[in-house]
């Protein structure tokens, strides 16, 4: 059956059965690519979005299952126009090949907004389920704290 | 440099990318043209550029592949500096397939010998050999070779292409070039005369390209030798990057693939439950596995489960039991090497205290972020191919025969990797695709892998053992006597891609025959398991299993000396390789090794010299409430020429997580001749909470630039065995330590 989400502020029509995960409603229906695909049983975090600002694995989403605004990857901010953890990750140089970041960034924007002065402890405990092959845990350490000192100032 | 042709095009075809107006750069001769990777109009012959400058400014054509390891920004950074423009003005492009694009560094790093040793004699017989590569197709992103094969090329192309266009300029002012300068992607002339680089490309297109421009001194670069940033890192941050997995062609179709994950044939399957799935529009028999083509991926997925297929039984023992049997095996047979033999290492010297021990280390995955993918359209004839990969004409070659077309009508477009640690340097995702666009003709469709997938059909980094003996007398190391037994993991790639192998597997005892030791008696004997399992290179090869058991083992000959392993070490290997010692004594400052720990604190030291590049580690490990915490760690390499230290610290830290993982928990295991792992919760890596603090040190006094993707994996897995016996007493001697010992999770 048809529903309509709103994705990024934009409401779309989608025909698909229910059980169809968001990540793929969105990768495959709608051209949204920035949000990735790693494993599809919720254990790497490289699909992260968020659903009225909660970070969910949309791999485990069910389409039937979204009942909020959608914000990916490309709704953050883009290349024009980056939100704040996005200018830290550029500044930090965080990404290497890169699939894993729209998650980490995704889970990222998600902890600040909940708590905008994060420990360590902090990052250890909202980050530890986005996997990174390429172990830019470090820098994506450092990004975190310099846009929470950012977002201070702002 | 050898000679450049003239390129007047008013519009080319560099791969997908057409240039209009523009003039093209580039080393494309060696000893006679290779074929041609662009499409002219008109039977025209156009090089094959490095370097384009057009309307649109200055693109570089980097024939190698960005998998996070950062070489097109540094392939970028090589070109500014000599063409005088800002590195954010450069676009940078993956190259199309082509024999022009061959690695130089890559067939050199496969002669035999110690590097270490060589002397610039040898050093440029490596580089003439390298010319070889082209024979065999290798344009390869592979063996931490990219800034070894790109740092006088890339130079040169830039070099050429500004003196071309300051000749451009002089033409048009009636200035002689000498009076001209370059600046910001300018040129600029007597009277404060501007003009850029994109109004002149016209008329350079028109002249003869000027080579033979000599390079500029290293005291003298502005980008070279600072962290530039990354010119993907935009993209890479705002999900605009785009991966295999990300290509949308119109009318694509989506699709996944199921194959024998006991990697043999298929007598046959029934879909009839599948064909009834929604979305679900056909199967598609492959050979040895099949593809449900969808509307969508999971769709796609979720059919393919439901599809019965009778798999044919494995071609290899089915069971880890049984395949580690055929390893032990081998041990009985003739030696596939003798890579080192100093000495007489057969007979422990009088006096001595004898040491022996056994190691093991498991199949690998390589586990790539990414899946395996790749899209395919097979239309009038001609095949076009988007993939992440690491061998673009080896992925054109095998794709041509899948779809039954000439090589040249093959298009290989490489997009970024998510993830290649080697795993893209084989061409199975490519070849799939390509059969099923042959199935599909008409039709572009792309062929997704499961993770699930992913992990049953890789080319798995092989177990191995090594039978350990050594010799220590008055403190020091008289004696040490390799044996290492595995599958020859670079025969079986070439047997692969249809090259008769030749000589002893060199990669199957590197990181223990070549490491610059002064022990008297010293020899490393490697014996390959003949078994069909698919093996493949995985980050550092064979040095990711060697360095495990010959550090490992240096340290229990230093605890049967009594000696501080990092200081005997240091002075094993000071008399051999000074920027080896160099990078000992650096890690020794950089960590403050004192040779002792508080209870509840363990450290390690390991060293491999590999890919040219010397890096040595301490690893310290914590008790924390009965569970071990790797909490930090010290790196210190010697790469020569440091182009880009931020990147090369990254590229260090993340090699060393990567194999600090494998040493944790890595292990792929075998049932029925099928992988028992199958997603991240039975292949987990380090994340975040369990990485450690790292500090690297980069220092510059290699006389020959090394590789940095590669070389900081070897020495993780080590350091932190050794850590953990300084902090237990127990010594590790297999892998992964997570069977003996237990981990803050």
């Amino acid at each position: 059956m048809a529903r309509t989400l709103t994705i990024n502020g934009t409401r779309h029509k989608v025909d698909l059965p229910d059980e169809v995960p968001l990540l793929w409603v969105l990768r495959d229906e709608l051209g949204l690519t920035g949000t990735k695909y790693g494993c599809g049983v919720a254990a790497c975090g490289a699909c992260t979005v968020h659903v009225d600002g909660v970070a969910m694995r949309s791999c485990q989403l069910p389409l039937g299952s979204v009942d909020g605004a959608v914000t990916t990857i490309e709704g953050l901010g883009t290349p024009g126009a980056m939100a704040a953890i996005q200018n830290a990750w550029v500044e930090h140089q965080v990404a290497q090949c890169g699939y894993c970041q729209s998650g980490q960034i995704m889970q990222a924007a998600a902890l600040l907004a909940d708590t905008p002065q994060p420990s360590d402890d902090d990052i250890d405990a909202a980050m530890q389920g986005n996997l990174c092959r390429c172990a830019t845990y470090p820098r994506i350490r450092a990004a975190i704290h310099s846009a929470a000192a950012k977002m201070k100032e702002a | 440099m050898s000679r450049i042709g003239k390129i007047a095009r008013r519009t080319f075809l560099v791969g997908s990318a057409a240039v209009v107006g523009g003039v093209a750069f580039g080393a494309y001769y060696i000893n006679r043209p290779a074929p041609n990777p662009l499409q002219p109009a008109e039977g025209q012959a156009v090089p094959n550029p490095f370097v384009v400058v057009d309307q649109d400014g200055v693109t570089l054509v980097a024939p190698r592949a960005e998998m996070g390891q950062g070489v097109h920004t540094t392939w970028a950074a090589l070109i500014a500096e000599e063409l005088d423009v800002d590195l954010a003005q450069v676009r940078v492009i993956h190259g199309p397939a082509a024999a022009a694009y061959y690695n130089t560094a890559m067939m050199g790093a496969l002669i035999p010998g110690k590097k270490y040793e060589m002397s610039g004699f040898t050093h440029g017989l490596a580089e003439q050999l390298g010319k070889v590569g082209k024979l065999m197709g290798m344009q390869v992103t592979g063996g931490s070779t990219s800034m070894v094969d790109g740092f006088t090329r890339m130079r040169e192309a830039g070099a050429s292409a500004r003196e071309t266009l300051k000749e451009a300029a002089a033409q048009r002012l009636g200035v002689e070039r000498s009076r001209l300068t370059t600046e910001g992607g300018k040129v600029i002339a007597p009277g404060n005369i501007e003009l850029t680089y994109e109004e002149l490309a016209p008329d350079a297109a028109k002249i003869d390209v000027v080579t033979g421009v000599a390079l500029r001194d290293p005291s003298a670069w502005t980008i070279l030798g600072k962290s530039v940033p990354r010119v993907d890192m935009v993209a890479k941050s705002t999900g605009t990057a785009g991966f295999g997995i990300d290509v949308r062609v119109p009318g694509m179709k989506f699709a996944a693939l199921k194959c024998n994950p006991a990697r043999s044939g298929m007598n046959g399957f029934d879909a009839t439950q599948a064909l009834k799935m929604p979305g679900v529009e056909q199967v598609v028999d492959l050979g040895d596995g099949f593809a449900v083509v969808a509307t969508n991926t999971w769709l796609a997925i979720q059919a393919a489960e439901a599809v019965v297929a009778d798999w044919e039984a494995p071609t290899y023992p089915a069971t880890t039991d049984a395949i580690m049997a055929e390893i032990t095996r081998t041990f009985d047979t003739d030696p596939d090497s003798t890579m080192r033999d100093d000495g007489d290492p057969s007979t422990i010297p009088a006096g001595a205290t004898e040491v022996s021990a056994e190691y093991t280390v498991p199949y690998l995955a390589h586990a790539t972020m990414e899946p395996m993918n790749a899209t395919a359209h097979l239309k009038d004839g001609k095949l076009t191919v988007w993939c992440g990969n690491q061998a673009p004409i080896i992925v054109q070659e095998k794709c041509a025969e899948a779809a039954g077309v000439p090589q040249d009508a093959v298009e290989v477009n490489t997009t970024y990797l998510g993830g290649g640690f080697g795993r893209r340097g084989d061409f199975d995702y490519a070849v799939y695709a390509a059969k099923l666009a042959r199935a599909m003709e008409g039709t572009p469709v792309q062929l997704a892998w499961s993770r699930e997938e992913d992990m049953s059909r890789d080319f798995y980094r092989p177990a191995a053992i090594a039978r350990m003996t050594g010799a220590v007398q008055d403190g020091k190391v008289v004696l040490l006597d390799g044996q290492i037994a595995s599958q020859a993991v670079i025969r079986q790639f070439m047997t692969r891609i249809g090259i008769a192998p030749m000589g002893p597997d060199k990669q199957l005892v590197e990181g223990a025959f070549n490491q610059p030791y002064g022990i008297p008696n010293y020899r490393i004997r490697g014996y390959a398991t003949d078994m069909t399992l698919p093996v493949g290179s995985w980050r550092s090869v064979g040095n990711s299993h060697n360095a495990f058991f010959h550090e490992c083992f240096i340290d229990e000959l230093a605890h049967a000396a009594g000696a501080d392993p990092l200081e005997m070490r240091y002075e094993l290997i000071r008399d051999v390789h000074a920027p080896s010692a160099g990078t000992l004594s650096a890690v020794r400052e950089l960590s403050g090794w004192t040779g002792s720990t508080p209870d509840g604190v363990g450290r390690g030291a390991a060293f491999c010299y590999s890919f040219g590049t010397p890096v040595a580690m301490v690893v310290e490990v914590v008790d924390e409430d009965g569970a071990i915490r790797i909490a930090k760690a010290w790196i210190a390499c010697d790469v020569g020429i440091a182009l880009d230290p931020g990147i090369i610290e990254a590229q260090m830290t993340g090699a060393m997580i990567y194999g600090l993982s494998a040493a944790c928990t890595g292990e792929i295991t075998f049932t029925d001749g099928a992988a028992e792992q199958q997603n991240f919760w039975d292949y987990d890596a380090l994340r975040i909470h369990n990485s450690p603090l790292t500090q690297v040190k980069v220092l510059e006094t290699n006389p020959y630039m090394g590789g940095a993707g590669e070389p900081g994996t070897p020495p993780s897995m080590p350091a932190l065995a050794n850590a953990i016996f300084d902090l237990t007493g127990k010594r590790p001697r297999s892998l992964p330590l997570s069977h003996a010992f237990d981990f803050v999770s």
